[in-house]
């Protein structure tokens, strides 16, 4: 397996593979998110309880899982940076965790709107939100922690470990509604139950959640390739990758 | 597959420190679980809550969650105040409250009213939230399946069969 996997823990190899993925990646991102928003605010029917005001699960629902397992994400990228010491494991970290606190807080922010006209208050301090605002304050910490230190390597050390601690939450927020009495109602969507959810409405939630799964993985992507050229700047294969960006943007103007 | 010892030793360590500020996560939430907890049920404001069977004292200040009774809520004509009865699989208790409830609110809706035990069933409620559950659904749907008559939450007059 390590044979296998060795060419691609060279920044090089992984800068140019996901170069070539990135356009697939946020097409098929940009057509889903397209598709979802417009098919969920628009065409889906409204709901029996909530009528209109429902709608805004087709942005809170995505963003909601997704600041989860990005977390999770940025968690094992911590455990793989901390124990094989592979610094684009670091590097990920970094690339993983502004989107990840991007989307805890536009899920933060979705539900407050949503919970004003259907509960009658912006905010309650119940299982469920409170520990997705220590979600959002875990991201801040990282990023904070990475940035704190002018050698990146201790600045990588510290969030990692933080990360890496603070993936005990996820299962926290998970089951908060089951655990204990919470103003937010239980999850409609698990994986071995069928979601007790009209086939009208699902479907396009579904496939929002996969629009915001791809926007989350192009936004990485880009990141990390920014991030592979800021450590690698002095190595003559980014000299030469951006001498070639230097001659090829001139000629594209001229194209226009 | 055998693993570089120091390779090992990191791995154990970081999965050690994650076990054990788990281990010490568990144990802080299982002794704070019941001020996690949002809200009483009616069965606990009048059998009491947890393992001690602690009742609320009148004068304390509380919320309680559970379901509108059907048939349970009265209006005064002239003001803003309302009483109905919560409950969840047994006991009922009485919640006053004055001021405009939530679009959602109505006869077998779920809500949590936080406010003052008056009397030992009685709560005099500050606020009132709604719940609302987990399945959505269009109402003809929901029409055909509960047998839930479609009620527009943005119409005025939606809530004139609970008055």
């Amino acid at each position: 397996m390590w044979r296998w996997l060795h060419p691609y823990a060279k920044p090089e190899t992984v800068y140019h593979l996901l170069g070539r993925w990135l356009p697939w990646v946020a097409g098929t991102a940009t057509l889903m998110l397209a598709a979802g928003m417009v098919w969920g605010l628009a065409f889906a029917p409204a709901d029996y309880q909530q009528g209109d005001s429902y709608r805004i699960i087709f942005v809170h629902v995505p963003t909601a899982m997704l600041s989860m397992s990005l977390y999770v994400g940025l968690a094992l990228s911590a455990l793989i940076g901390r124990v094989w010491q592979l610094k684009m494991a670091d590097w990920a970290l970094s690339a993983i965790a502004p989107v990840g606190l991007t989307f805890t807080f536009i899920s933060l922010v979705t539900g407050a709107i949503w919970g004003k006209p259907m509960w009658g208050t912006w905010w309650e301090w119940d299982a469920r939100l409170t520990s997705q605002l220590i979600l959002l304050f875990l991201y801040i910490g990282v990023l904070a922690l990475y940035h704190a230190f002018s050698d990146n390597r201790s600045g990588a050390k510290a969030a990692g470990i933080l990360a890496m601690v603070g993936v005990i939450n996820i299962p926290i927020i998970r089951y908060s509604v089951e655990w204990w009495n919470t103003l937010h109602q239980g999850s409609t969507l698990t994986v071995f139950e069928r979601p007790p959810m009209a086939n009208s409405m699902l479907v396009p939630l579904l496939v929002s959640i996969l629009g915001f799964s791809l926007l989350a993985a192009s936004l990485i992507f880009q990141r990390m390739r920014n991030e592979i050229l800021r450590q690698e700047l002095r190595r003559p294969w980014v000299k030469q990758e951006l001498a070639e960006l230097a001659t090829q943007q001139p000629a594209m103007k001229e194209q226009s | 597959m055998a693993m570089n010892p120091r390779r090992k030793k990191r791995l154990t360590w970081a999965l050690g420190l994650i076990a054990g500020v788990a281990v010490a996560f568990s144990i802080i939430l299982y002794a704070l679980s019941q001020n996690i907890d949002l809200f009483y049920t009616p069965s606990e404001v009048v059998e009491g809550k947890g393992n001690d069977l602690v009742k609320p004292q009148v004068g304390q200040r509380l919320r309680i969650g559970g379901m509108v009774v059907e048939g349970s809520v009265k209006r005064d004509p002239d003001t803003l105040e309302v009483e109905f009865m919560v409950t969840d699989i047994g006991p009922e208790v009485k919640v006053l409250y004055t001021g405009i409830l939530p679009d959602l609110f109505r006869e077998g809706q779920g809500i949590v009213a936080q406010g003052v035990m008056v009397e030992p069933r009685v709560l005099k409620a500050t606020e009132v939230l709604a719940k609302h559950d987990e399945e959505y659904m269009p109402p003809e749907l929901a029409e055909q399946m509960k047998g839930i008559k479609h009620v527009n939450p943005n119409q005025p007059d939606a809530f004139e069969g609970s008055q």
